[in-house]
């Protein structure tokens, strides 16, 4: 058996912790614990002396596990992890003792107390150092490709972005044609630039050498890990398999079509979508046109706001009233949605073109009769009647149906309207929790054009953080699963928050240790205890629960 | 000298553990008589650590970890909570619960983690010291308490807890969701029962007994302590000792751990 002999250093931290606590009265204890060597206290145990006093200890009494007492690991145990690691230990061989910022400073005025506490803590950092185990950081080769899935304007700027930074990248799309739902579009809020215009980028990104596009394609199976994925798709001509480094989910969404709400015919009772496509061709020659928002949206169906809707009802009653002053448009809405400077603006722009807002209440629904529209006005507490050549339903965008199987195949979530849902809303809102797979655009959550482009900048960033390294490191202290006692249960595979285990051929659990963050949650969740949690296994936790003080 | 109770505390690396770095930045006292275990998320901390804690004749143990919904690793906080409310049940049925809390604090709440863990001691205080520490400690509450380990040990509470979300929230593999408060009565149930099983267990495996004898020292109906007899030896876990006259006796086949 290993000989095991620990080194322990207390640090005085200038007055921080030795003004507190009695620092020479922690070494004599110290030193009465089991297989401790050598024990000492600095001034400065993070000074340049303080860090070669451990690495001569080291040395010269052949210590092979270091105990630390000073401030908290979260700021310096990468600092005293490299001091080992300098003098040849394992950097895991490390254990910090926080006696200052949950010590010294918090008990200020109970020496006494103070001391015995840290006399404690000590014992307990004493305690699991006797069971810390060597372990190896994994280095994952990384290839340095992209692949976008989805060619809207969303995945074609995330695949401009990272082919200007010279990765390689493939972008695939179901149609046969790049563009997405901007291909449909007219003018754009808020400055009316040709929808065409924008759709430029689309020569960009396939006259692009580092870019590879296919399109009339769709993937059927991902496997595989960060820097590593191997996505199967299916093309007319049969399965493909690519290898990328990493996946940029870009699929966007789809136009809600309003079937049997507020008379839809699509000919004189159409989408925004479709009013689009007449603006396009310069077909609008009526002269009443009533707008309503919010059609299938904000409802029990669906609970969530569309987000581009007001927007692009606005631009759309603008464009018309630019073209003929002497059009009536009236918009009835629920709530106007123009948040920031430049929308808000844009808003006011439409009142003063003249341009009419009708509130309704989800309780009393505009009631479309064939030549007028009721609607309940609650300011004035009476209906309205409002007579119409045409109605235009403004829609939600809705999830792409083919988002449940793509997000099987990524093991990502969807939240409930079935958009993909990332790992941290404000933390990390362009990731998965599974490393190495981004979202953008309309898939994530309706974006409009501006939206989707900086979506698509930050995924192809954060994509670039990866596949610019040759080679990854990740975390040593990591789950491993027992093949002995596992019993495939599964319950580990469906908690784990970064789809890290799997099950293989035989029907026992497998951790990858690419995907592993060594959280901890499978180890305190099998029901058979078959895994150990590298660094906080639960021998070195009891370890510290008896050393806590409880006689 | 008044009672200073021995305190441990769980706290997560990234909220709890920062929340404490915090108070110590700023200057908070708070009482000395809590120690800490650092893990990296609140989810690493089994309930059967608790119970270990408690065992050994620590006074109070609290648990911290992030806010729901601000888990450093997504949701780990969500599956810490089913753990150790399951736990504060267990501990309930022993009268222990008091001295056990679970609370989230995060990086930001320096001031706020020093309250906790002065109400916490005071709280602790209040409970007076554990019946697991000093010179007589409390055997049958010891036997209780090894009986609430094994039961939290055991596959069947683990896999039922473990699949608690997954089933209320998200659906079994037929995509039906079971109501929450249906499936905590299962678990409740499950509870109870293999409370009351290993309470058996650990009297058989001192000395072989018969049912009446166990029904006597355990206060429990004799017809439930049969039931859980067969349970008990469909499992393997006890077997026929002798019969003596017309009475049955069992023991224990294996000491379980």
């Amino acid at each position: 058996m290993e000989d095991i002999r620990i080194g322990v250093f207390i640090c005085h931290c200038g007055t921080n912790i030795g003004g507190f606590l009695d620092v020479p009265s922690l070494v004599d204890y110290t030193k009465t614990l089991p297989n401790v060597t050598f024990a000492t206290d600095n001034l400065y145990t993070c000074s340049e002396v303080g860090l070669s006093l451990i690495k001569e200890k080291i040395e010269e009494y052949d210590l092979n596990r270091i105990v630390v007492a000073s401030c908290t690991p979260r700021t310096h145990e990468p600092l005293f992890r490299s001091t080992c690691q300098e003098a040849g230990l394992n950097p895991y061989l490390f254990e910090m003792v926080n006696i200052r910022d949950q010590c010294s400073w918090v008990h200020m005025k109970e020496t006494e107390a103070a001391t015995e506490k840290a006399k404690i803590l000590i014992e307990m950092g004493v305690a699991k150092a006797l069971l810390l185990q060597p372990l190896e950081k994994f280095k994952i080769d990384i290839n340095p490709t992209a692949l976008i899935i989805g060619g809207g304007i969303a995945g074609m700027t995330a695949a401009l972005n990272l082919a200007n930074q010279e990765f390689k990248v493939i972008l695939i799309e179901k149609e046969p044609e790049l563009g997405g739902l901007l291909r449909y579009l007219y003018k754009l809020y808020p400055t009316h630039d040709d929808a065409s215009k924008v759709l430029e980028v689309r020569n960009l990104v396939e006259n692009h050498q580092k870019i590879k596009v296919i399109t009339s394609t769709e993937p059927v199976k991902i496997e595989g890990f960060i820097g590593n994925y191997k996505v199967s798709v299916k093309r007319r001509d049969g399965i493909y398999d690519i290898e990328t480094g990493i996946i940029i989910v870009a699929t966007g969404a789809q136009v809600l079509k309003p079937e049997g709400l507020f008379g839809y015919n699509g000919s004189t009772i159409i989408t925004q979508l479709e009013l689009e496509q007449l603006l396009k061709e310069n077909k609008i020659n009526v002269k009443n046109i009533v707008m309503i928002q919010c059609v299938g949206a904000r409802n029990e169906e669906r609970r969530y706001c569309s987000n581009i809707c007001c927007m692009t009802a606005l631009k759309n009653a603008i464009l018309i009233k630019e073209l003929n002053p002497d059009a009536n448009i009236n918009i009835i809405f629920r709530d106007i949605q123009t948040q920031g400077t430049t929308y808000e603006e844009y808003y006011r722009k439409a009142r003063e073109k003249g341009i009419t807002f009708i509130r309704y209440i989800p309780e009393k629904l505009p009631i479309v009769k064939e030549s007028n529209i009721e609607v309940y006005n609650d300011y004035l507490n009476q209906d309205i009647s409002i007579p119409y050549d045409m109605i235009v339903l403004s829609t939600p965008l809705i999830a792409n149906p083919d988002s449940v199987d793509l997000a099987k195949m990524l093991k990502v979530p969807l939240e409930e309207n079935h958009f993909f849902l990332e790992a941290h809303v404000k933390l990390r809102p362009v990731d998965f929790a599974t490393d190495g797979i981004y979202v953008c655009g309309s898939a994530h959550w309706p974006a409009d054009i501006p939206e989707a482009i900086s979506q698509a900048y930050a995924a192809a960033s954060r994509a670039s953080t990866i596949i610019s390294k040759d080679v990854l490191e990740v975390e040593g202290a990591i789950a491993e699963v027992d093949e002995d006692l596992c019993v495939g249960c599964g319950i580990c595979i469906k908690i784990c928050p970064y789809n890290a285990i799997s099950m293989d051929d035989n029907g026992i659990a497998h951790v990858t240790e690419a995907s592993c963050k060594g959280c901890g949650l499978c180890g305190a969740t099998c029901p058979e205890k078959a895994i150990t949690n590298h660094h906080f296994t639960t021998k070195q936790i009891l370890a510290q629960i008896l050393a806590s003080g409880g006689k | 000298m008044s009672f200073e109770p021995n305190i441990l505390g769980f706290l997560c690396n990234w909220c709890s553990y920062a929340g404490a770095d915090l108070a110590g930045v700023s200057r908070v006292q708070y009482p000395p008589n809590i120690r800490v275990i650092r893990v990296m998320c609140s989810g690493r901390v089994d309930p059967v650590f608790v119970i270990e804690a408690l065992a050994t004749g620590l006074d109070g143990v609290i648990v911290m970890g992030c806010h729901l919904g601000d888990c450093h690793y997504i949701d780990g906080n969500y599956e810490e909570k089913m753990k150790l409310d399951l736990l504060s049940k267990a501990l309930q049925l022993i009268g222990l619960s008091g001295r056990f809390r679970l609370e989230w604090v995060s990086a930001s709440e320096g001031v706020r983690f020093g309250q906790v863990v002065s109400e916490f001691t005071k709280q602790i205080k209040n409970e007076g010291p554990s019946p697991f520490s000093g010179s007589k400690p409390n055997q049958k509450l010891k036997e209780d308490l090894e009986a609430i380990k094994r039961t939290l040990s055991d596959n069947r509470l683990r896999t039922l807890v473990g699949r608690e979300r997954a089933i209320t929230e998200f659906g079994n593999v037929y995509e039906e969701t079971i109501e929450f408060e249906e499936y905590e009565k299962k678990i409740d149930d499950a509870l109870n029962s293999e409370f009351l099983r290993n309470k058996i267990l650990i009297k058989l495996e001192k000395e072989p007994l018969s049912v009446k004898d166990l029904s006597k020292s355990l206060s429990i109906e004799s017809s439930l302590i049969l039931e859980h007899i067969v349970s008990l030896k469909a499992r393997n876990l006890i077997d026929f000792n002798r019969i003596d006259g017309i009475t049955p006796y069992y023991h224990a086949l294996k000491v379980a751990l």
